[in-house]
C-alpha cells in the first residue's frame, strides 16, 4: 500500500469508530505508531506520519510531540517533506512555541531556493505564523523579493510584507518605495497585493498617506480599466471584472480621499461611473456597489453623488436578498447621523424590515429605527416599536425597551402619552427593563399632577390583571399608595370610571404582599402603600393595622423593619401619622456631576480662584478666627432653628426612619430648610445626596430688610474626617425686600460616614453696620449616614 | 480575515485556518462558539452575524459550512464571493468535490487554500492561475506510481 493510502486508511478506521472511547483507543494506537515513526528518522515515511498527526490534531487531540518533526521536515531537501513540514508548522507551531524560532533559518534558506514553489512555501508560512522576531530577521529578504522576482513570488512577498508590517510596524518604511512601483504591474495578483500593502501602510502612518495620495490618478486609471474593459474570462465573476481587485482599490481610494478635497475630486467621476454602471443582480456586483457607496459617503464627495449613494442603499433595502437588506441597513446606520433626511425617506421600508423573519435583519432594523425617531414621527414610530416589542425575539427585548424609553423621553408629545407608553412597555416586557425605570417612571408620574387620577386608575387595572411584572407592580403600588384617595373617589375625565371600593384596593395590595411572584423590593412597595392608605381611606384602617402587625414578624428583615416602624406609628405617634404620610412633593430630577473636595479636611475660605470681588475685610481676617470655628465644633452647640417643612426631620427617631423611606427616593433632594433667620437675613439650606458619601449643600440667602445687604460672605466648617469644598457664591450683594438671592454651593465628602454637622459663619454689612453670626447645623435631612442600611425607596 | 473554518452539520471540524496568533484554548473556544451560533441559524437566514467585535460570514454548501471571521472594514459580500471561489477551486481540483474528499484529502484542501489566500488576504484572483500552481506543485511532489494509485472517492 502506498503511504498516502495508509493515511486514508487511518482516517477511515477512525471514522468507523462507534463510540468516543473506541475512537480514543484508535487514536492512542496511531499516535504511538507515529511517535515510533518519528524516532526512526529519515525513511521516506515521515511526511505521511506527520499528515496523520495533523488529522488527529484537527479532531482535537494533543499533538505537540510533532513540533520538532515539523522543524526537521522543513529542513529536508525533498519537496513533499518540506510541504508537509510547512503545513505542520502552520498548524502546530505559533508564536508562543519556542520551536517556531528554529525554523527561521530554514525559511531564510528556502526564500532563496531555486524552485519558486519552495520559495512560496516559505513565504506562505512566514505570512501565516511569523512572529515579530522572525519578521525582523527576514524583512530585508522579503523586500528583495518584492523588487526582483517573477509575479508568482511577488504577489506572495507583498502579502508577506503586509503581515510583517502588522507584526512590526516600525519596518513599514522599508517597503514604501517598492510598494509604489508595484502599482504599475499588470498581473492582477500582484496588483491586488500591492493595493493591500499600500492600504496597510496608509492606515498606519498619516505621512505615508500623504505620500500615496499622489497615486490616486493611477489608481483611478486602473479602476477605469477594470470597469470598462471587455470580457476577460480569467478574472471575470458574474460579469464583473475582478471584483476582488475592484473592491480593494475602492477601499484604498476611500482612505486616500477622506478629508482631502483634491483627492476626492479626482475620484468623483470614477465613483459616479462605477455606481451607475455596475450590474448588481449578482453578489459580486453588489459587493462592488456596496464598497462604492461606503467610499462615496466617507470622502468629500459632491452632494449629487451622495444622493446617488443613498438611493443605491434605498434600492438595496427593497432587494429580495436578505444579505443585501442587512448590508444596506448596516451602511445606513453609519450615515444616519450625517445624512439624516436622506435616510428618513426610507423609513417606511426600514420599519417593514422589523417584521422580517431573520434575527440579524431585525436587529439592524431596530437600531436604525431607533436612530430615525424624531419629534415629527414619534407617534407612528412608537406604534410600530411597541408592536415589535410584543413579538420580538428575547435577545432584542431589553434593547428595544431601553430604546423606546429614550425615544419617549426625548420626543414625547404629551405627558399622558409618555406615561401610556411606559405602561405599555412594562406590561409587555416588564422583566427586561433596566432598574432605573421604576424611579424614573415614578418621578414622571409625580410631575404630571393633572394626570394622577388617570394614572392611578390605569395602574390599578393593570395590577388587578397581572402581578407578575415586578417593575409594573412596584410603580402601581407606589401610585395607589400616593393617590389612593383619587382612585377611591371614582371619577376621572379621561378614563371611564369604575367603582373601586376600599376593600378591593386593600385586596389587591394584599395579593401582591402574599404572592410568591413578588420580589422583596415589590413587597416593600406594597407594604408602604398599604400604610399610606391608612390616611387616605376611612373605613378599613383596622384592616391595615392588622396587615402591618402581621408583617412585624416577617422573616424578611426589610419588611419586618418597616412593619415594626409602621406599627409604632400607629401606636405611639398616631398624631403624627397624617403629617408623615402626606402626599409627597414633586420630585426633581437630580443634577448630575459632583466633584470631591480636596483632602485637607479643614475649613475652607470661599473659592477665590474665580475672579470676583473678594472682600478685603475677609482676607485680612486672621487665621485665629478660622480656628475659632474649628474649636467650637466639638463643643456645645447653638440651637438650631429649622422651619418644619412637611418632610423635614423631627425628633422622633422612628418617624425619621420613615422619612428616610418616604423622602429618600434616590436621587431626591429634600426641599430647603431655613437654618438661620435674623435681622431680616434668612439662610436656607438644600441638600442633594449624590452618592453614598457625597452630598451637595446649597445655601440660599435672602434679604427681607429695607436696604441691600452687602459684603455678604459665608464660611463653613465640618468635622475632621469630612472633606469640604466651597464653590464660588453667586454674588455678595443681596437685594432688599427679598428681590434677589445669593446662592453658594458646598460639596461635602463623608467617606467615614460620621454623623454630619456643619457650622456656618455669616458676615455682612447692612445699613452701614457690620454683622457676623454663626449657625450650627446638627442634623442634615439626608439619610443613611448613621450606619443604617441603605433602604430601597418605598 | 481572522480565521476560516469548515465544519459539518454535526459540528465536526474539517478545516481550520487561523490568520492571527491565538492560544490553543482560545482557538477551541472560538470554534465552539461560532459553530454553535452558525448551526443554530434557520435555513433561509441572512448569512451575516455579529459576534463580539467580528463579523461572521458563513455559507452552507451541501453538508459543509464555510465560515469566516472578518474585521470591521472587510466587505461581507465580497467574502461570500471569496468562499464561493474557494469552493470552485476545490471543485475543479477534486472533480465534483464532496465532503468526503475534504476529509480524506485535507492536506490538499489546505494547499489549495494556501495558493488562494495568504495572511488573510486574497493573493490570486484568477482561478486558472491557482489551478496551474497546484498542478505544478503536485507534480513536484508525487511520483508517477503514487499518482496512478491514488484512490478516488
Amino acid at each position: 500500500m502506498t503511504p498516502s493510502v495508509r493515511l486514508q486508511e487511518m482516517i477511515r478506521v477512525i471514522r468507523s469508530a462507534r463510540t468516543q472511547g473506541e475512537e480514543r483507543g484508535i487514536i492512542q494506537r496511531e499516535c504511538a505508531d507515529i511517535r515510533a515513526q518519528f524516532r526512526q528518522g529519515d525513511n521516506g515515511e515521515r511526511s505521511h506520519s506527520l499528515a496523520k498527526l495533523l488529522y488527529v490534531h484537527m479532531l482535537g487531540y494533543p499533538a505537540h510531540f510533532g513540533q520538532m518533526e515539523c522543524v526537521r521536515l522543513i529542513a529536508s531537501p525533498r519537496y513533499n517533506e518540506k510541504r508537509m513540514g510547512y503545513l505542520g508548522a502552520m498548524m502546530l507551531l505559533d508564536e508562543k512555541q519556542d520551536a517556531s524560532l528554529l525554523i527561521t533559518n530554514s525559511i531564510k534558506n528556502d526564500l532563496s531556493h531555486s524552485s519558486q514553489y519552495v520559495q512560496s512555501l516559505a513565504l506562505c508560512t512566514l505570512a501565516c505564523m511569523g512572529s515579530a522576531e522572525m519578521c525582523r530577521d527576514l524583512a530585508s529578504e522579503i523586500e528583495r523579493l518584492l523588487r526582483a522576482s517573477n509575479s508568482y513570488i511577488k504577489k506572495k512577498a507583498t502579502l508577506c510584507a503586509v503581515h510583517i508590517i502588522r507584526k512590526v510596524p516600525e519596518l513599514a518604511e522599508l517597503f514604501i518605495p517598492s510598494a509604489r512601483s508595484l502599482l504599475s504591474e499588470k498581473n492582477h495578483g500582484v496588483l491586488h497585493g500591492a493595493v493591500v500593502l499600500i492600504t496597510e501602510l496608509c492606515e498606519r502612518n498619516p505621512d505615508t498617506l500623504d505620500q500615496f495620495r499622489k497615486a490616486v490618478p493611477e489608481l483611478v486609471q486602473i479602476m477605469k480599466g477594470l470597469v470598462t474593459s471587455s470580457y476577460s474570462p480569467e478574472h471575470n465573476v458574474a460579469g464583473i471584472s475582478d471584483p476582488f481587485l475592484q473592491v480593494r482599490i475602492l477601499r484604498l481610494l476611500r482612505i486616500l480621499g477622506h478629508n482631502n478635497d483634491t483627492a476626492s475630486d479626482a475620484m468623483n467621476d470614477l465613483l459616479a461611473q462605477v455606481a451607475t454602471n455596475t450590474d448588481s443582480s449578482k453578489t459580486a456586483g453588489s459587493a462592488v456597489l456596496y464598497e462604492t457607496v461606503l467610499t462615496i459617503m466617507d470622502i468629500n464627495s459632491e452632494s449629487g453623488l451622495r444622493v446617488l449613494a443613498v438611493n443605491i442603499l434605498g434600492r438595496f433595502l427593497l432587494n429580495n436578498d436578505r444579505n443585501i437588506r442587512y448590508i444596506s441597513m448596516t451602511s445606513l446606520q453609519k450615515i444616519v447621523q450625517t445624512d439624516h433626511n436622506a435616510v428618513q425617506r426610507h423609513r417606511g421600508t426600514i420599519v417593514d424590515c422589523l417584521k422580517d423573519q431573520d434575527t440579524s435583519v431585525k436587529r439592524r432594523a431596530l437600531e436604525l429605527s431607533l436612530a430615525l425617531v424624531s419629534a415629527v414621527n414619534i407617534r407612528s414610530m412608537m406604534k410600530e416599536l411597541l408592536i415589535f416589542l410584543s413579538t420580538c425575539p428575547l435577545e432584542l427585548r431589553s434593547q428595544t425597551a431601553s430604546g423606546i424609553f429614550n425615544a419617549a423621553e426625548r420626543y414625547s408629545p404629551s405627558k399622558r402619552w409618555h406615561i401610556d407608553t411606559i405602561l405599555h412597555v412594562l406590561t409587555t416586557a416588564g422583566g427586561d427593563v433596566r432598574d432605573e425605570t421604576v424611579p424614573n417612571l415614578i418621578q414622571l408620574i409625580s410631575t404630571a399632577s393633572e394626570l394622577h387620577c388617570y394614572t392611578v386608575h390605569k395602574l390599578y387595572r393593570a395590577l388587578v390583571k397581572d402581578i407578575s411584572q415586578q417593575s409594573l407592580v412596584q410603580v402601581a403600588c407606589w401610585c395607589i399608595g400616593e393617590y389612593g384617595d383619587l382612585l377611591l373617589k371614582g371619577e376621572c375625565e379621561e378614563i371611564e370610571p369604575v367603582q373601586v371600593s376600599e376593600d378591593d384596593v386593600l385586596e389587591a395590595l394584599e395579593t401582591v404582599l402574599q404572592s410568591h411572584m413578588s420580589s422583596p423590593a415589590t413587597r416593600g412597595f406594597a407594604l408602604t402603600a398599604t400604610m399610606k392608605l391608612s390616611t387616605r381611606i376611612t373605613d378599613n384602617v383596622d384592616r391595615i393595622r392588622s396587615i402591618v402587625s402581621i408583617y412585624g414578624s416577617c422573616i424578611d428583615l426589610e419588611l419586618q423593619q418597616r412593619a415594626v416602624e409602621y406599627n409604632a406609628l400607629f401606636k405611639k405617634y398616631d398624631h403624627m401619622r397624617a403629617a408623615v404620610l402626606e402626599r409627597m412633593p414633586v420630585i426633581d430630577k437630580n443634577s448630575p456631576g459632583h466633584t470631591n473636595g480636596d483632602t485637607s479636611g479643614e475649613i475652607k475660605e470661599p473659592d477665590t480662584s474665580k475672579p470676583k470681588p473678594v472682600e478685603a475685610g475677609l482676607l485680612s481676617e486672621p487665621v485665629s478666627q478660622v480656628c475659632d470655628l474649628l474649636d467650637l465644633l466639638g463643643g456645645t452647640d447653638t440651637p438650631l432653628q429649622p422651619n418644619p417643612a412637611p418632610t423635614s426631620t423631627s425628633t422622633a427617631t422612628s418617624s425619621a426612619d420613615l422619612l428616610d423611606l418616604l423622602g429618600g427616593l434616590e436621587p431626591t433632594p429634600v426641599p430647603s430648610v431655613t437654618v438661620y433667620e435674623k435681622n431680616g437675613l434668612s439662610l436656607k439650606m438644600q441638600c442633594d445626596k449624590q452618592t453614598e458619601t457625597d452630598i451637595t449643600v446649597t445655601l440660599i440667602a435672602s434679604n427681607s430688610t429695607q436696604s441691600d445687604i452687602t459684603n455678604f460672605t459665608l464660611q463653613a466648617a465640618v468635622p475632621k474626617s469630612v472633606q469640604l469644598q466651597m464653590k464660588a457664591p453667586s454674588g455678595n450683594v443681596i437685594p432688599a425686600h427679598g428681590l434677589g438671592q445669593v446662592t453658594q454651593t458646598i460639596l461635602l465628602n463623608n467617606p467615614n460616614k460620621v454623623s454630619l454637622k456643619m457650622r456656618v459663619r455669616v458676615s455682612y454689612s447692612n445699613q452701614g453696620a457690620v454683622h457676623q453670626d454663626t449657625v450650627q447645623i446638627d442634623s442634615f435631612p439626608s439619610p443613611a449616614w448613621n450606619g443604617q442600611p441603605s433602604i430601597s425607596p418605598l | 480575515m481572522r480565521f476560516l473554518l469548515l465544519f459539518s452539520r454535526q459540528g465536526k471540524l474539517r478545516l481550520q485556518k487561523w490568520f492571527t496568533a491565538l492560544s490553543d484554548h482560545d482557538k477551541k473556544k472560538i470554534i465552539r462558539d461560532v459553530t454553535q451560533m452558525v448551526l443554530a441559524r434557520p435555513p433561509k437566514a441572512c448569512n451575516f452575524l455579529q459576534w463580539r467585535d467580528l463579523k461572521i460570514v458563513y455559507r452552507r454548501y451541501a453538508s459543509l459550512y464555510f465560515c469566516c471571521g472578518l474585521e470591521e472594514e472587510d466587505n461581507e459580500l465580497l467574502t461570500l464571493e471569496l468562499l464561493h471561489r474557494y469552493v470552485e477551486l476545490l471543485d475543479q481540483y477534486f472533480g465534483n468535490v464532496c465532503e468526503l474528499d475534504i476529509i480524506f484529502n485535507f492536506e490538499k484542501a489546505y494547499f489549495i487554500l494556501d495558493e488562494f489566500v495568504i495572511g488573510g488576504e486574497v493573493q490570486e484572483t484568477s482561478k486558472a492561475s491557482v489551478a496551474k500552481s497546484m498542478e505544478e506543485s503536485d507534480s513536484l511532489q508525487e511520483t508517477m506510481e503514487e499518482y496512478v494509485n491514488k484512490p478516488t472517492y
